[in-house]
């Protein structure tokens, strides 16, 4: 036999070309423990595992049994606190934007993840339908049509900047206001879809990145306090960190899927003609369980065979619904439009950031500071799973991948379906479904399958829209639970696949008792409750990762 | 018969695999063939290594003091993959080919009802190699 590991340490070149490791007397997995269930070994961080499985089911039980007292609570703290705190949001989020853009363009750009040497482990395409399923592709699902044509029309005062609105009692105003109120509405949605929203989840994801990646230390989040905390983050400071983290992505993904599961039923029911499927949980809560065992499939055929495919898939169909959008719809209007409404969030973007001396109550606390406080509650999930697939390319590279190209990917979807839904709701006001489902009554679940049903092959379109909204959601689920498992294993990528099974069925199981109990709303309100002591913590993430990337070899 | 034997190594567990390095040994010392250690690491630190580099030069040193300590002709493969937790399997299989190994020899588990849901390293590479394998257990 050889001579132990640890006697050969020293001799050891540095990892992939140039980069500075941090030096700590932790090893990755110290505090992991690895019982046995029956025939399943577990690898897990004790106590962040054993901690967050409690708190979760603690906090289910809790919600269920006492819903009356703990929705309207975990409600009103939500709304206080992104009307309380909405200068803060924003504030935080501007500097989240700054801090990304000061990164791209300074030397510091150079720095590359995983070492000077380190190369991609993905292909662009693969690399940037992954980041794009993870990072909001069912929020696009959903919001493309609500969100321009809300604002476009909305008949509740909280139209973005206190502006004139295009429709007013279901009468179109004149050309000039209908024209400024599309800009406005465009530009309105673009920010909360754009630099900002990715911002978030580059500090997060690039932090994650440099400190496992460059500096040796476990792919868990508290890592990137290391340079804050030093080695008091192996200790409860740490704990707190990352059971904050796995409970905002547990929460944030099984109330989505609660939430997605109404969502696609309803779009079943409307596209098929079925009353009432929404009436009784059954149909939802057997959507949650086939989503759950695709996920279940996907976790099983690992990142390659799993959520990469099922990415690229959902990659295709939404290219194809969207040129499919932009051919039937009204293309030429379309394509010119697209440069006005960048050339309108451009010029909008300080005025909808700014975070005080604003009258826009409505439009500043309920939707941006909620977005803000959502995305950021989100960021831990999104950040951690685009750390773990982008090793090798440089911080530029990240950062312009990360940041502006989406940004001009969420313009073009935006135009395209809200653009469209604009239209529609242009040429034939009241008459337009869109308007029956954003305007008169609100029902947003509805509101892509409106614009769709005005478009020629309606019926197809709809069943690609609905099975869109079905992948992603088994994409966010399959992701998602890599990412949990990942945190509670201490940063090991490589334990037992048993436990992400275990969080995959365990995460449906929540989204299911919650649809069947009520407290989906509950929760939601307390998952984006966690995005301000977050906003906290991704503030001194992003002095962290300056001072971290300061010290790597460019 | 046999000129490659390749020799599939857990770092984090390399004090457990004595009985199969033994094997895998004496079959290389039998039919003069080069013993080659191939393993298959994340991409992200772990307890063994920071990065892959590292785990590579780690797996160098083991195979080069088994040389020391064996006279035999030994090499080292490291494979590291984004997802070991699913991809171990499929990485390994990748390298047995690529090397042109003959014979693999590897430590497994004592088999439990697992077994029949999902299979070990060992029972999953015995099944799908085209080279021969021989199991310890």
């Amino acid at each position: 036999m050889s001579q132990p590991d640890e006697a050969a340490t020293d001799a050891l070149p540095e990892p992939e070309g140039a980069s500075e490791l941090i030096e700590t007397d932790y090893e990755i997995g110290q505090d992991n423990i690895t019982p046995r269930i029956g025939p399943f070994g577990l690898d897990i961080h004790n106590p962040v595992f054993v901690v967050s499985g409690l708190v979760v089911v603690a906090f289910v039980i809790i919600t269920l049994a006492f819903q009356d007292a703990v929705g309207p609570a975990l409600g009103a703290m939500r709304g206080y606190l992104t009307s309380t705190f909405d200068w803060f949001f924003l504030m935080a989020g501007n500097i989240f934007v700054i801090v990304c853009l000061g990164i791209l363009v300074s030397p510091l750009g150079k720095v590359r993840i995983g070492g000077a040497d380190a190369t991609p482990d993905y292909s662009y395409l693969g690399w940037f339908a992954m980041l794009f399923a993870a990072g909001m592709g069912i929020g696009l699902m959903f919001f493309g049509v609500l969100e321009p044509a809300y604002y476009f029309g909305t008949p509740w005062g909280d139209q973005p900047l206190g502006r004139d609105i295009g429709i007013v009692d279901g009468e179109l105003m004149d050309p000039a206001t209908v024209e400024a109120a599309r800009l406005t509405a465009m530009a309105a949605t673009i920010y909360h879809w754009g630099l900002h929203p990715w911002a978030i989840y580059a500090v997060v994801a690039l932090s994650l990145a440099l400190f496992a990646y460059n500096k040796g230390l476990p792919l868990t989040v508290r890592s990137i306090f290391y340079p804050i905390f030093g080695e008091r983050i192996w200790g409860w400071p740490g704990h707190v960190i990352d059971i904050l983290a796995v409970f905002a992505t547990l929460f944030g993904l099984a109330t989505s899927l609660g939430f997605g599961a109404q969502q696609a039923t309803a779009g079943i029911g409307y596209v098929f003609g079925i009353d009432g499927l929404n009436d009784t949980a059954t149909f939802p809560v057997i959507l949650i369980a086939v989503i759950t065992a695709l996920a279940l499939i996907s976790v099983l055929r690992g990142l390659d065979g799993g959520v990469k495919v099922l990415s690229e898939i959902n990659m295709v169909l939404a290219v194809l619904l969207l040129l499919f959008v932009i051919l039937v719809g009204p293309t030429m209007t379309l394509v010119t439009q697209f440069f006005g409404n960048m050339g309108a969030y451009a010029s909008e973007i300080f005025a909808l950031s700014n975070p005080v001396g604003r009258e826009d109550d409505g439009y500043r606390q309920g939707w941006t500071s909620f977005y803000w406080a959502w995305w950021i509650s989100w960021s831990p999930f999104v950040g951690m799973f685009i750390a773990r697939v982008s090793r090798g390319r440089s911080v530029r590279e990240f950062i312009t991948c990360v940041l502006l190209i989406p940004t001009i990917v969420s313009a073009i979807w935006m135009t395209t379906f809200g653009g469209t839904a604009i239209d529609q709701l242009i040429n034939q006001v009241t008459e337009s479904a869109v308007y029956g489902f954003v305007i008169d009554a609100y029902v947003p679940e509805l509101s892509l399958f409106g614009m769709l049903s005005e478009l020629p092959f309606a019926a197809i379109t709809s069943v690609i829209g609905i099975i869109l909204v079905i992948v992603f959601f088994v994409t966010s689920s399959d992701s998602g639970s890599l990412v949990i498992d990942t945190i509670t294993a201490g940063g090991k990528i490589n334990a037992p696949v048993s436990q992400r099974v275990f969080w995959v069925i365990f995460e449906g199981l929540v989204a299911a008792a919650l649809l069947l109990g009520g407290g989906l709303v509950a929760l939601q309100a307390a998952s984006v409750s966690t995005g301000l002591p977050f906003a906290i913590v991704l503030l001194l993430a992003c002095y962290a990762l300056v001072r971290g990337l300061l010290t790597e070899p460019r | 018969m046999f000129r490659k034997v390749i020799f599939p190594v857990d770092l984090t567990h390399f004090d457990q695999l004595d009985k199969a390095l033994q094997v895998a040994t004496d079959l290389a010392r039998h039919y003069g063939a080069e013993l080659c250690f191939v393993g298959v690491t994340g991409t992200a630190p772990d307890p063994v290594a920071h990065s892959p580099a590292e785990y590579a030069a780690r797996l160098e040193r083991r195979a080069q003091d088994h040389a020391a300590a064996t006279g035999l002709r030994t090499g080292a493969k490291a494979c590291h993959t984004p997802d070991p937790t699913i991809d171990t399997d499929k990485t390994l299989l990748a390298a047995i080919r690529e090397l042109g190994g003959d014979l693999v020899v590897m430590q497994t588990h004592a088999p439990s009802a697992l077994d029949y849901i999902w299979a070990g390293h060992g029972d999953t590479i015995a099944a799908h190699s085209e080279a021969s394998v021989f199991l310890v257990r």
